[in-house]
């Protein structure tokens, strides 16, 4: 339900298409079992097993494991890739903070703005959590890249039939149904990933941060970001310097379903609209003032 | 004053001229580029990037172009819905052009896709995703493109009822296609009042909802234009770019063809063109001091820069020539003030679409691929071909009464 602040915003466009803005539906379902990850930031060593198990699980590339001992890729801050769901930037000291390791990866919103803007539904929020991907649906319109408040859909541009969009499943093949963990949770020497019921998440990353408010700063980034996301974080390092983008409580795709849903919900804009246009031209029709 | 009629040209101006070699020069480049896409993908082409997932095909042949393509539907709304009988010699080249307009634009919108070939998803009911601007925008024109070719068919049956000549081998069509012709000028007698006015209600629809489709992105566009009215401002600014352009289009046929520019229509039409640039500009003031946005005026940025080139070149300027009688009812200075409206609708779009659009982890800015380009440049060349052939067929243009017929 769109609140009053939003329900103004709209204001203005409803009257002016002739219509009373209608409630708009807002977000999926969401089952209250749901599940998601939490990133513990000061645990990482950035040792990137995570990203050698997640090209595997996925099929992404075939390097050896020790390919990722590499520490030189932290010279340079790296983003997601069509061949890399998650990338581990290291964020070195500075006068107010501890050297830093930062998992990136799709944060799989609670109300993606993806999902809302893929034109034929190939982008799913599956109640449990993951966001999903069906590429035989996809279009290629890459409208979910714009709308991605973390921008995280990476595309396939060299791809020159079927390109895709590729972004982390939260191992959703495994995750759905029971039977695993994400890869990157399962092999993470640290611990520094945990996976499990998102409630209960957000009580260990609270109690955390309450036991130890010195190794922590007090932000559980995703608890509302952009809405709430399934991936969270805790950090001694604030979250600016590590390049998450400060984004709203709010998904952004309230806004623009809150219009979509006041102008076309039930066809009623256009159709008054019709109706008025309609008996316009017949009102005048014989109007002789003309000329 | 000599008695004029729809008719095809007829002034003695040959079809192919030096300008509409180089036309078809440009045009040809567009296609072979169109073909690089097709057989080495998108990154051969574009400069496109994951930051950047958005060019000029999108900005320019799309966005830009359905703006442009706005005569179509204003021009029908003041002729057929307000029945101003005056404005009627202005319907049918606008809606050539908002055919051709919407037909490339849609076109230009495949090149684009990833997967142009699963396009037809979008027609399917079980994969509608009514949350999205995008599809909201994708069956609005679809319907629309749809509704223009009808609304045409009137004018392909006037030319052709009773003179259907095919050679050779197909003489025997002759007759089907004739009675065809006849039964198709008497069923769109009928229902040529509602496709006009679902044609107007489809453009309302779609030009607000193009300017929905940056809404979502509040992190990404430049606060100089992201605001929840773009809707609202891209429907207000589509008003005074569809008079502008029918202005322009009128004018530049005249010149083209060698008719006598309607200036008696056109200086009573360029009227309303300040009153709709002064509520547009009036709806993105307010806007802008709602949101206190106002202070990035001053900001020195490409993109501020941007918008002062928009606002004073593209809405103020011409508002203010506009507004005088004088100025109106000169050809040369007519076409000058509604070119600058053009041109403020071009940058604009442009703004909301690649200026203001700054990604979160961008390491450089976006720049089009000359072949962007070279494709852009060569799809308007193909439409402007196309309109000159579809004049010399088909009864568009206002002509002066000859003796013998057509």
């Amino acid at each position: 339900m769109p609140t009053r602040r939003e329900f103004l915003k709209i204001a203005g466009i409803a009257t002016t298409t002739m219509v009373l803005p209608a409630q708009a539906s807002i977000g999926p379902h969401l089952d209250s079992e749901r599940f998601g990850v939490l990133a513990d930031l000061t645990l990482c060593i950035g040792c990137r097993k995570c990203e050698w198990a997640c090209a595997g699980a996925n099929e992404l590339s075939n390097f050896t494991i020790e390919y990722y001992d590499d520490t030189c890729v932290f010279e340079k801050y790296r983003r997601p890739t069509p061949t890399e769901y998650t990338v581990v930037n290291r964020f070195p000291a500075t006068a107010t903070s501890i050297q830093t390791d930062a998992k990136v990866q799709c944060m799989h919103c609670e109300h993606p703005a993806c999902v809302s803007a893929c034109i034929v539904g190939a982008l799913q929020k599956s109640p449990m959590g993951p966001v999903t991907y069906d590429a035989d649906k996809c279009i290629g319109c890459r409208y979910c890249m714009i709308a991605c408040p973390f921008q995280i859909p990476a595309y396939e541009y060299l791809n020159v039939t079927t390109p895709q969009v590729r972004k982390c499943t939260l191992c959703s093949d495994k995750t759905l149904d029971g039977s695993g963990k994400p890869a990157c949770v399962e092999i993470c020497p640290r611990e520094a990933l945990t996976f499990g019921k998102r409630s209960e998440l957000l009580e260990i990353a609270e109690q955390r941060i309450r036991r130890n408010p010195d190794r922590y700063i007090d932000h559980v980034y995703g608890e509302k970001e952009a809405g709430g996301t399934s991936w969270m974080m805790i950090s001694g390092t604030d979250f600016k310097e590590l390049k998450f983008p400060e984004v709203g409580d709010e998904s952004p795709a309230v806004v623009t379903e809150a219009i979509q849903h006041g102008i076309f919900r039930g066809f009623s804009g256009p159709l008054m609209l019709l109706g008025l246009l309609g008996a316009t031209m017949k009102a005048m029709k014989r109007d002789p003032s003309d000329d | 004053m000599t008695n004029t009629r729809p008719a095809p040209v007829n002034t003695g101006v040959p079809f192919l001229t030096k300008g509409t070699w180089v036309l078809i020069i440009l045009a040809l480049s567009g296609i072979s580029v169109l073909i690089a896409r097709l057989f080495f993908g998108l990154s051969f082409v574009t400069n496109l990037d994951d930051q950047y997932p958005w060019g000029i095909w999108i900005a320019i042949d799309v966005a830009t172009g359905v703006a442009l393509a706005a005569g179509g539907f204003t021009t029908a709304f003041l002729a057929h819905v307000i029945h101003a009988d005056r404005y009627h010699a202005l319907v049918r080249p606008a809606l050539l052009t908002a055919m051709f307009g919407y037909t490339f634009a849609a076109l230009g919108v495949c090149v684009d896709l990833g997967r142009y070939y699963n396009i037809w998803h979008v027609m399917l009911p079980s994969m509608w995703q009514g949350n999205s601007v995008l599809f909201e925008v994708g069956i609005c024109v679809m319907m629309y493109v749809t509704v223009l070719y009808i609304e045409f068919l009137p004018i392909v049956c006037e030319r052709f009822c009773g003179r259907v000549n095919l050679p050779g081998m197909f003489a025997r069509l002759n007759k089907p296609i004739d009675n065809l012709l006849h039964f198709l000028q008497k069923i769109m007698h009928k229902f040529i009042s509602f496709f006009i006015l679902a044609g107007v209600v489809l453009s309302c629809a779609h030009q607000s909802s193009l300017g929905s489709l940056m809404v979502i992105a509040p992190g990404k566009v430049h606060q100089l234009w992201h605001s929840p009215v773009l809707p609202l401002l891209f429907l207000l600014s589509a008003f005074a770019s569809g008079l502008a352009m029918a202005t322009f289009e009128s004018l530049v046929a005249a010149k083209a063809f060698g008719l006598k520019p309607e200036i008696h229509i056109l200086r009573r039409l360029g009227r309303f063109i300040p009153i709709l640039l002064i509520i547009y500009f009036g709806t993105k003031l307010i806007d802008l001091v709602n949101r206190d946005a106002l202070p990035l005026l001053l900001e020195n940025s490409v993109q501020s820069i941007m918008f002062w080139i928009e606002v004073t070149a593209g809405i103020i300027a011409p508002t203010i020539l506009l507004l005088s009688e004088r100025i109106r009812q000169n050809p040369a200075t007519l076409l000058f003030s509604v070119s600058l409206v053009v041109f403020g609708i071009i940058i604009n779009r442009i703004n909301v679409f690649i200026i203001a659009y700054k990604p979160l982890y961008a390491d450089k800015i976006y720049v089009p691929a000359w072949t962007e380009v070279l494709l852009t440049v060569g799809f308007m060349s193909i439409l402007i071909l196309l309109y000159r052939t579809y004049v010399f067929i088909f009864p568009v243009l206002e002509m002066e009464e000859q003796g013998s017929d057509v």
